[in-house]
């Protein structure tokens, strides 16, 4: 059965979409550019992140773990396990999407929070999902390299980030990432405990191992509401 | 060694990205498994923020950071987007700093 296609005004409407969570995440990237430098990664390395790693929590994770003394295992291994989420994502989109090939491997790098939830919004047809996550993916890539160079060009001209508050912008920028996901009692549990182990641990673990301490509290409390369920 | 981080930590997540489109639906579908990957997050966000705000080294103290993180939960309490959210917090801390009444 051919796909049916899709109208013109809804194309547009996607594309206009994606462009809007473009520019938001641009803007957003900005301050990761500026935070990476401030973290002590040089620009090229902010924007190496930006190109490959891309994928916003797991990138401010590994700079914020690496400015704050935690070294590259834990720095590498904090990025790893926020991404695992993408796993979930491109196996929602496997289907969706239907790729095979060199657009295999694209789809994967373009495939975040963004891409994933626009598709999902335009679920018929199916042209539909597809034009909203190429779209969504491709806009947030373009912007989100562009701001990470503007942050990161611009704080790598400031000698004392620190005078400039950036220190403060840093646990600013995890709570923003972490605001929209408290959406139950579970969440608020798990967020709650996740800071507690990490604060408690703090002085007695070098930086970067309360943060994955803290993972482990994901673990118990799955297999928790598992049991309850 | 920040080069090892950038390059083996993009590697490990884009890995993760390709697991998805390559192993048939089941696998991952798991009801555990989605628990663990949508729980996850929220444990290390929420330890990122805390460590971030308190922490110097293995240290846990009160700075300009713990203000500038009470002013971004009030900019998110009335809806501002990451980039507000993220300029009032470094404002907040530069402003108090400047006056000398935090450090």
């Amino acid at each position: 059965m051919p796909s049916s296609p899709i109208e013109p005004p809804h194309k547009r409407r996607i594309t206009s979409n994606a462009v809007g969570i473009g520019l938001a995440t641009g803007a957003y990237a900005l301050s990761f550019g500026a935070i990476s430098v401030a973290s002590g990664l040089s620009v090229l390395q902010s924007q190496t992140l930006s190109l490959l790693m891309f994928t916003g929590a797991s990138q401010f994770a590994l700079v914020g773990v690496l400015g704050a003394g935690g070294g590259a295992v834990a720095a590498i291994l904090t990025a790893w396990l926020l991404g695992a989420r993408n796993g979930l994502y491109a196996l929602s989109m496997a289907p969706v999407l239907d790729v095979h090939g060199l657009r295999r491997l694209g789809a994967a790098q373009l495939t975040i929070d963004e891409s994933t939830a626009m598709a999902l919004a335009h679920p018929e047809p199916i042209r539909a999902a597809r034009h909203a996550f190429w779209s969504t993916g491709l806009s947030v890539f373009v912007l989100w390299n562009i701001g990470t160079f503007m942050g990161s060009f611009g704080a790598s001209l400031i000698d004392n980030p620190a005078s400039l508050g950036l220190d403060a912008a840093i646990p600013a920028g995890f709570l923003a990432l972490l605001w929209p996901r408290l959406v139950d009692r579970t969440m608020w549990a798990v967020a709650a405990a996740g800071a507690t182990v990490a604060l408690v641990l703090t002085p007695i673990l070098r930086p970067g191992l309360p943060v994955l301490a803290a993972g482990l509290v994901a673990l118990v409390a799955s297999w928790l509401v598992g049991r309850r369920e | 060694m920040i080069w090892f981080a950038v390059l083996a930590g993009s590697l490990g997540t884009y890995v993760a990205k390709l697991v998805g489109y390559l192993l048939p639906g089941e696998t991952l579908a798991r009801p555990q498994i989605r628990r663990i990957t949508g729980l996850l997050p929220v444990a290390l966000l929420s330890a990122l923020v805390a460590v971030q705000t308190f922490a110097v080294g293995q240290t846990l103290v009160i700075d300009a950071r713990l203000a500038g993180v009470i002013a971004a939960v009030v900019a998110l309490l009335l809806r501002a987007p990451f980039l507000v959210v993220v300029l009032v917090a470094a404002f907040t801390a530069a402003v108090l700093r400047a006056l000398g009444l935090a450090s």
